[in-house]
């Protein structure tokens, strides 16, 4: 039976949605939601969606409480919960309400506002992980999972009730029957695996809000990427006239002086999908951002890594060419010339915050 | 019953216990309607708590709202709730599957005392207690619209319909303010047919026997009449919803809805009246029956806990679990031990009143006497004590607007006593009347607002009136004040005006562009 309240919770999320999308854009540009990831949840603040009605401020307002204290004692911000008996009383910025959403809606919101097609994985064979989530209460188990305070409160219900309970020397001892354990169960989940490599021009002409853009754009690809894949490894390649594999971290927070060659990106991009991610087992997403200076000469090498050797390779692979404050590059221009109707290359012109929006469209679009 | 959604039968065990439950609650002289339990999973009880304890209830988006909240509050740990109860004859009542037996005890004795208030304190006096059929098909006919008219377009309707629920005359029930006004009466439309004011007259005659000059003042002199019988309400009037009723113009659905939201919001205003007695008293109950009859001794240390969790005060807040059950034992102990009655009040030397104890065993009397017949306003104006204040480290808080927080103000019995019946006032809400019908004789709508100090809160109050002009169509004024000054605040469809009223009327309009 469906329950009654299903349909309303539904009508209540939609609602979210709605005022969540008609907001994506500003979301989107504004880059404010990353910081908010913990783990699986993202919160998002939104114009509250709370019923008004005619009631008090806080000003002049007030209430009754009970405890310690001395008069002029400070006993709570404005708008700290509700307070006793109906009292009235918040502050003007409780209009704003925390939403939760899971990554998985939040991508799907993305979705469905920039209307990206669903990625059809590659198929292969699935591979089965198991994990185990704790989720009851047992009478036997090893001693790292004991359940301390269920199993003192339980010595200290036999006692008394047994009598052997001495209020003024308060000694509980648990005995065997008492001890209490965590216990787990194991969850199957199938796995289609995806990897993505992000690759960064890291030259002098790329700065910090060069860099921002990027890692806005790269938040909103994994988010996706993660809503239509089990599992989704990410690997962080920065580049100047030479090329290494960092972190995260160092990714976003590396500046080199000097050239850039391009290719030698390419090269190790290619490298570690030969070594580590057989394309038979993984989908896989390249992205590339640079100003689109290159070294004159090197395009050629580039072009033809391209073409031999991750092109094929891939499910997508991505160029997006940042606008620098020193002009952009021509390196667009030689991969559009290079390449007419490639399905999995998708390129994207990024001039400001507000173009990733379109950006983010045009890499995903494809649904690849 | 037909609308149980998720009925159970009550287990074997259960159903011993409520016979032996209901039993000492009987031989307590409790009085209550019968009693059906159900055993719910959490997610369950949070659905029905989500619906204000009515699986039938018409469908909204808040309720999701609500339980999303609860579910998530139990999953985080944050909150539990252990049992509902819904006033009705049968009284319903919900317990949590996953409880201890002794919170079983516990919830069951806790919920004959609920039973007996609703039966017997005069604030519930006319409810429904049909309520959950009558819930049901309130549920159909919205659902019904909802098919008919499309469910956003009635949502949006409701949604407009809530924001103005609390307006209501709490006291109506008790007071007839004025007659009913009759469906049948069509003697309006019968005045729309002006009578002739011309004398009868041969054509050539007519300027002289019916000169033009005063068949035009009678015209004005009965226009003038007639305006004056339209200025309505004739007093003003709380019921703000009742008067949208009658005089708003709405569609026969839209009408019905807003009924259904106005009878809903008077069935739930006596338990907002009540919390603090009501909770009170069952707490009372539970613990009475637990330690007198109930409690195993292998049970004691869990009953300890769960007790002292309701019972528990944070600095800053005030439990009306607590605060109920306090005043009403403190209220037993006075008149056990003779301390009232003129003879108590006129001494006043400390230690003979501390020890004053006549011996009159009149407590268990006076607690049942005060169930049936006070509210939460007039029992603590009624019962509050300074020595209980002190007893229980009760303070007056305020808000310091300079730091934005509260503050401790007082631990002065007078400032006490004010700050809480000011807060138990109209539920702590606004009291806001509805003064003229036909403002300016443009058919605008204005309210004004009993000001006892405090402001509303403006965002508030201007999205109010948004909605309330989705009702009545045309622009809407509220008398209130803005920091101590008289303010009218208005919403004409299209923009929000803050205006100065009185003295400072001649200063320019401070136009607030915000669009609709």
């Amino acid at each position: 039976m469906v329950r009654k309240i299903e349909r309303d919770q539904n009508r209540f999320r939609q609602i979210v949605r709605g005022k969540i999308k008609a907001d994506l854009k500003k979301y989107i540009t504004h880059g404010e939601m990353i910081g908010k990831t913990g783990g699986e949840l993202v919160s998002i603040p939104m114009p509250s969606i709370d019923l008004p009605e005619f009631r008090y401020g806080p000003k002049g307002s007030g209430g009754v409480g009970q405890g310690p204290g001395d008069v002029g004692q400070p006993i709570g911000r404005s708008g700290d919960g509700e307070e006793g008996a109906g009292q009235a009383g918040d502050s003007p910025g409780q209009h704003i309400l925390e939403v939760e959403l899971t990554m998985d809606e939040l991508a799907e919101i993305l979705g469905e506002e920039l209307e990206l097609p669903r990625i059809q994985p590659k198929g292969q064979a699935n591979i089965i992980e198991e994990k185990d989530r704790y989720t009851g209460i047992r009478q036997a188990g090893p001693e790292s999972l004991r359940h301390f305070k269920r199993t003192y409160k339980k010595a200290l219900k036999r006692q008394i009730a047994s009598n052997t309970y001495n209020p003024d020397d308060p000694i509980v001892i648990p005995v065997r029957e008492d001890k209490l354990y965590r216990s787990w169960n194991p969850i199957y989940l199938p796995q289609t695996n995806a990897v993505v490599l992000y690759l960064m021009d890291v030259s002098g002409s790329m700065t910090d809000d060069q860099k921002e853009i990027v890692r806005i754009e790269a938040f909103w690809i994994d988010t996706w990427l993660r809503s239509q894949y089990d599992g989704v490894t990410t690997r962080y390649i920065i580049h100047d006239a030479g090329a290494k594999e960092v972190d995260e971290h160092t990714f976003y927070h590396t500046r080199e002086s000097g050239g850039t060659r391009i290719s030698s990106a390419y090269r190790l991009a290619h490298k570690i999908i030969e070594a580590d991610h057989p394309p038979a087992d993984w989908n896989i997403y390249v992205l590339h951002f640079s100003d689109g200076d290159n070294w004159g000469e090197d395009n050629r090498h580039c072009v033809e890594l391209l073409r031999k050797g991750l092109l094929p390779k891939c499910n997508l692979f991505g160029y997006g060419q940042v606008e620098s404050p020193y002009g952009s590059g021509e390196f667009i221009r030689e991969l559009e010339d290079a390449f007419e109707n490639e399905p999995n290359l998708a390129l994207s012109e990024i001039r400001d915050k507000e173009g990733i929006y379109d950006s983010i469209k045009e890499f995903l679009g494809r649904g690849r | 019953m037909s609308f149980v959604s998720t009925q159970h039968d009550l287990p074997a065990d259960l159903r011993a216990l409520q016979v032996e439950i209901e039993e000492h609650a009987r031989s307590f002289g409790l009085d209550f309607y019968d009693t059906i339990f159900e055993v719910l999973d959490y997610d369950e009880l949070s659905e029905i708590a989500a619906l204000g304890g009515f699986p039938t209830r018409y469908p909204h988006w808040r309720f999701g709202m609500e339980y999303e909240q609860l579910s998530k509050g139990y999953r985080y740990g944050l909150q539990k709730i252990y049992e509902m109860v819904i006033n009705n004859d049968p009284c319903y009542a919900y317990l949590l599957r996953c409880n201890m037996p002794v919170d079983q005890k516990l919830v069951m004795a806790h919920v004959y005392g609920h039973n007996d208030f609703f039966k017997n304190n005069i604030c519930f006096a006319p409810t429904n207690r049909k309520m959950m059929d009558e819930m049901a098909n309130h549920g159909n006919r919205i659902r019904s619209f909802m098919e008919r008219f499309g469910e956003e377009t009635v949502e949006n309707f409701i949604d407009s319909c809530l924001c103005l629920d609390s307006l209501i005359d709490i006291h109506s029930p008790f007071i007839k303010r004025r007659d009913a006004p009759n469906r049948y009466d069509f003697s309006n439309e019968a005045d729309q047919t002006p009578p002739s004011d011309k004398f009868r007259s041969k054509d050539y005659m007519d300027s002289f026997v019916n000169p033009p000059e005063a068949l035009k003042e009678a015209a004005r002199q009965r226009e003038a009449e007639h305006a004056k019988a339209r200025r309505f309400p004739e007093q003003p009037e709380r019921d703000i919803l009742l008067f949208l009723l009658e005089h708003a113009p709405l569609n026969a659905w839209q009408q019905d809805v807003l009924a259904i939201i106005r009878e809903e919001a008077y069935y739930f205003a006596p338990q907002g009246q009540t919390k603090i007695m009501n909770e009170g008293w069952a707490s009372y109950w539970h613990s009475t029956m637990m330690t007198t009859r109930l409690l195993d001794g292998s049970e004691l240390v869990d009953y300890a806990d769960h007790h002292s969790g309701t019972m528990a005060t944070q600095p800053g807040r005030l439990n009306p679990y607590k605060l109920g059950i306090e005043l009403l034992r403190d209220i037993e102990e006075r008149w056990d031990k003779g301390q009232f009655g003129p003879e108590y009040e006129s001494c006043d030397d400390y230690e003979t009143r501390r020890t004053w104890d006549t011996g009159a065993g009149l407590g268990r009397q006076k607690i049942f006497e005060v169930r049936r017949i006070h509210s939460d306003v007039t029992f603590i104006d009624t019962f509050l004590t300074p020595d209980f204040c002190r007893r229980h480290q009760m303070f007056s808080f305020r808000h310091n607007d300079q730091a934005e927080l509260y503050e401790i103000e007082s631990r002065e019995f007078k400032k006490i006593k004010e700050r809480l019946l000011f807060g138990l006032t109209n539920f702590g809400r606004p009291i806001i009347r509805i003064k003229d019908g036909n403002y300016r004789n443009r058919g605008e709508l204005y309210l004004e607002q009993e000001y006892f100090g405090v402001d509303l809160k403006l965002d508030h109050a201007q999205d109010t009136l948004r909605h309330l002009h989705r009702l009545w169509t045309r622009p809407v004024q509220l008398e209130t004040c803005v920091e101590g000054r008289p303010t009218l605040l208005s919403f004409d469809g299209t923009d929000h005006t803050i205006r100065p009223l009185g003295g400072q009327s001649h200063e320019p309009e401070h136009r607030d562009r915000r669009r609709a």
